[in-house]
């Protein structure tokens, strides 16, 4: 049985795409980006137990060399998160697509469809090609949230059955990109093209970064010129939020400033993103 | 001190909220209306409630006038002629709204108000209509100044309908409450959406299952008063209540409380009833002489009365000992079946009783899940809905409330709280209203967290209307006094908030 690691559901969202959408966040990322705010989905746990003694309440042990999380006793205190070094965090389940099915089924009447997340679901293409194969039987749609690095070209069985990719362009200055998530930008941009070429770019998306004038332009215009107004594009404010403290000192403790973020919506309109809006 | 003096010293009274209380006083001196002693036990108690009604029924507790009678026949009493166009149906409507009595003194029901005025409207240009209905809203917040004044719109779209949408987004009123009656196949979304996106910013309108409904009432049936459905031509007698909390005090365990208690109490609640129906019918003047009854704006017939009940969650988690809301009625399997159960048995013995002058609904009383008053504090939920401060996440809550909703053909809802990014995102809502309604909810309200205009309990109050009282000023609305008691008491505004999950920066 096919299993992928799961970080949590969430039955109803209204920020993951159009209408009531079901998000289910899997675990582990190829990216490793200096602002986000959740770092601890960016890795699988190791099972190196240093979380283990800091549970406040003994939610966590280790069996078989696993850690096995009871989420009946879990308080949601987040302390494991904080402390584990890894970038990961004890709470994922590996789950089947007929668990993900499973867990799903009670939200289904009430939404419109569901969207993948992470971390960085494309790490699992097979399971959410199944996994949306089953949902789309039921007549809902299935998004994919990508940081941009998997080849979607590369895989038509899982387009077949994705309705629309919704892709982060963090940076398009390729070492500042790098710099940024530790990862090439090329990947990202040729995904920004084939999906607008095959009609499947529901969104865009880049993070405006305070006190970071050039490299939020070169961005937003590059981004702007390729899609125009053929899909949304939403600029998105930096929170320090959840951002880890060492990366909040590189990124900043302060979130930007809505209006500053706010004069690259109107950029991104001049150079064509006539969908260009805020959050 | 004595209440009357007490009453005319408040200086957060208005005139006719101190003239409603004086009143309320002068019926209380007569009691010659008798219940058994077992009832005035139970009363004593506070198993039983009357929700002070008062002592002397001199009127039907809701009133919901046939206005399609008036714009056709117009009003021999009121001398108000059939309206021609616009300005005169709204100043017809003004004028007899004046003259509609109940509990609370303001008419519970105005109509469903784009028919009625949709004729008039579309042969005006659209910047007048808009002018009129502008006027004609201001008049009933000003004038019909209770949170209990309700109106309707659907379940088709209209153009009368939209301009109510836009100008109680623009006006920001309290009143009147407000109503979409929601049918899948004859609501359009577009106008489903600007229901839900107008809900977003005034918390109205709410959205009532049409389906239902009719099946219940037929098609000619209206929403009153707060989440409230009753026939047009019609009305509700009486509204007494059962405290199942304090009821179930009296119980050994569950089985005693379903075999024993509850028994009792159901058939002290419907000798109360049948006691004050037959007083209404037979000893007060409303049925035989009232210009409402005799020109055919209501029907005797047509009227019910209404078993309530409250606290349906505290009950259950009394029964099985459980302390921990967090771990009861509507997030545990277990006490959410015993409710079941126990609704079950209300009923089939509401519905076993021979009730006087129900001719219209197969001589029954019906059921409603009544809504809380501001001194219940936290003993008993409204209805069967799941305690403020232990709401599970909407899903669950909706489920718990498809089990609960259909037993109540006299009203019952749910509130449900939104953060702030839904305002943007009124197609994240729309699915789950529809989801629900087709799943057996009833009745569905929202609002915005941070909006000035909120829903307590069934009602609506401007948060900055309670801080007047608060400071010892007057508020034109009387129900501000009770929003203040159910967010002091009950903290009704603290409940759940729907969140969005934050995915900025990922
Ligand atoms: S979040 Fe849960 S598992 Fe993690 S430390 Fe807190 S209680 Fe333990
Ligand atoms: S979650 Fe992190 S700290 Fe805990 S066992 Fe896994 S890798 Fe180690």
């Amino acid at each position: 049985m096919k299993k992928a690691p799961v970080n949590r559901i969430i039955p109803f969202s209204n920020v993951d795409g159009p209408g009531n959408r079901t998000s289910i966040f899997f675990q582990g990322c190829t990216f490793h980006c200096l602002f986000c705010h959740n770092p601890e989905t960016m890795t699988c746990c190791r099972s190196c137990g240093i979380c283990l003694s800091y549970c406040p309440v003994k939610a966590l042990r280790k069996k078989d060399g696993k850690i096995v999380w009871d989420s009946e006793a879990c308080v949601q205190c987040d302390t494991c998160l904080k402390v584990c070094p890894h970038f990961s965090s004890p709470r994922v389940t590996w789950m089947t697509v007929e668990d993900v099915l499973n867990q799903i089924r009670r939200a289904m009447p009430y939404i419109d469809g569901i969207t993948t997340s992470g971390g960085d679901c494309t790490l699992y293409p097979s399971f959410l090609a199944e996994l949306f194969t089953a949902v789309k039987q039921q007549g809902k749609t299935c998004l994919i949230d990508a940081n941009g690095a998997y080849d979607f070209a590369s895989d038509p069985a899982l387009m077949d059955v994705c309705d629309g990719v919704m892709l982060d362009v963090k940076a398009v200055e390729p070492s500042w990109h790098r710099e940024l998530v530790s990862f090439d930008v090329e990947p990202v941009l040729r995904n920004l093209d084939y999906l607008l070429s095959v009609g499947k770019l529901q969104e865009v998306r880049t993070v405006i970064l305070p006190n970071r004038d050039r490299e939020n332009s070169e961005t937003v215009q590059f981004v702007s010129q390729r899609i125009g107004g053929r899909c949304p594009y939403k600029i998105i404010r930096y929170r320090p939020f959840g951002v880890r403290p060492e990366y909040r000192r590189i990124m900043g403790e302060e979130e930007t400033d809505p209006v500053y973020a706010e004069s690259f919506v109107l950029l991104a309109r001049e150079k064509g993103a006539s969908e260009a809006f805020m959050v | 001190m004595s209440e009357a003096l007490r009453i005319i010293q408040d200086p957060t009274l208005t005139y006719r909220q101190e003239l409603v209380g004086l009143a309320r006083l002068g019926e209380s001196t007569d009691d010659s209306l008798r219940y058994s002693d077992a009832y005035y036990a139970a009363k004593e108690k506070g198993a039983l409630c009357d929700l002070n009604e008062g002592k002397m029924p001199f009127r039907p507790r809701y009133i919901c006038p046939d206005y399609d009678l008036l714009f056709e026949k117009g009003c021999d009493f009121l001398q108000l002629d059939p309206p021609k166009d616009l300005l005169e149906a709204v100043n017809v409507l003004e004028i007899f709204y004046c003259h509609v009595p109940s509990i609370t003194t303001y008419p519970v029901y105005l109509g469903d108000l784009d028919r009625l005025l949709e004729p008039f409207v579309i042969r005006e240009n659209r910047a007048y209509a808009k002018k009129v209905l502008s006027l004609f809203l201001r008049n009933i917040d000003r004038v019909q100044t209770d949170s209990f004044v309700h109106a309707d719109i659907g379940p088709e779209d209209s153009v009368t309908g939209r301009l109510l949408l836009e100008l109680t987004e623009e006006m920001q009123l309290a009143i009147p409450n407000l109503t979409l009656r929601y049918d899948p196949e004859k609501t359009s979304d577009d106008f489903a959406l600007a229901c839900v996106r107008c809900m977003l910013k005034t918390a109205k309108p709410s959205f009532a299952n049409h389906r239902m409904f009719v099946e219940e009432w037929g098609s000619r049936y209206a929403i009153a008063s707060c989440y409230n459905g009753l026939s047009i031509g019609g009305g509700g007698y009486t509204l007494p209540r059962m405290r199942l909390y304090e009821c179930a005090l009296d119980a050994k365990d569950p089985e005693d409380f379903i075999a024993n208690v509850l028994p009792t109490y159901i058939d002290l609640q419907l000798e109360y009833m049948d006691k004050r129906v037959r007083f209404i019918v037979e000893e007060s003047s409303f049925f035989k002489t009232n210009f409402l009854v005799t020109e055919g704006f209501v029907k005797r017939e047509n009227f019910i009365g209404m078993f309530g009940v409250v606290g349906l969650a505290e009950c259950c988690n009394h029964l099985l000992g459980i302390d921990d809301v967090k771990k009861g009625f509507g997030l545990n399997p277990e006490a959410t079946a015993l409710g079941r159960k126990i609704m079950d048995a209300i009923e089939k013995r509401v519905s076993a009783h021979v009730a006087p002058y129900c001719d219209a609904f197969d001589h029954h009383y019906r059921l409603h899940a009544q809504v809380g008053i501001d001194t219940d504090g936290m003993d008993d939920s409204p209805g069967t809905r799941i305690p403020i401060g232990a709401e599970p996440c909407m899903l669950d809550q909706l489920e718990v409330n498809e089990q609960f909703h259909p037993y109540f053909p006299t009203g019952t809802g749910d509130i449900f709280k939104f953060e702030e990014t839904y305002v943007k995102t009124p197609e994240a809502v729309l699915p789950i209203i529809k989801a629900s309604l087709g799943r057996g909810l009833r009745y569905f309200s929202g609002y915005l967290e941070n909006n000035d205009v909120v829903r307590v309990t069934g009602y609506l109050v401007k948060k900055s209307e309670i801080e007047k009282l608060r400071q010892k000023k007057q508020s034109l609305n009387q129900v501000t006094l009770y929003g203040m008691g159910a967010q002091d008491g009950g903290h009704a505004l603290d409940r759940r908030v729907q969140h969005h999950e934050e995915s900025a920066g990922k």
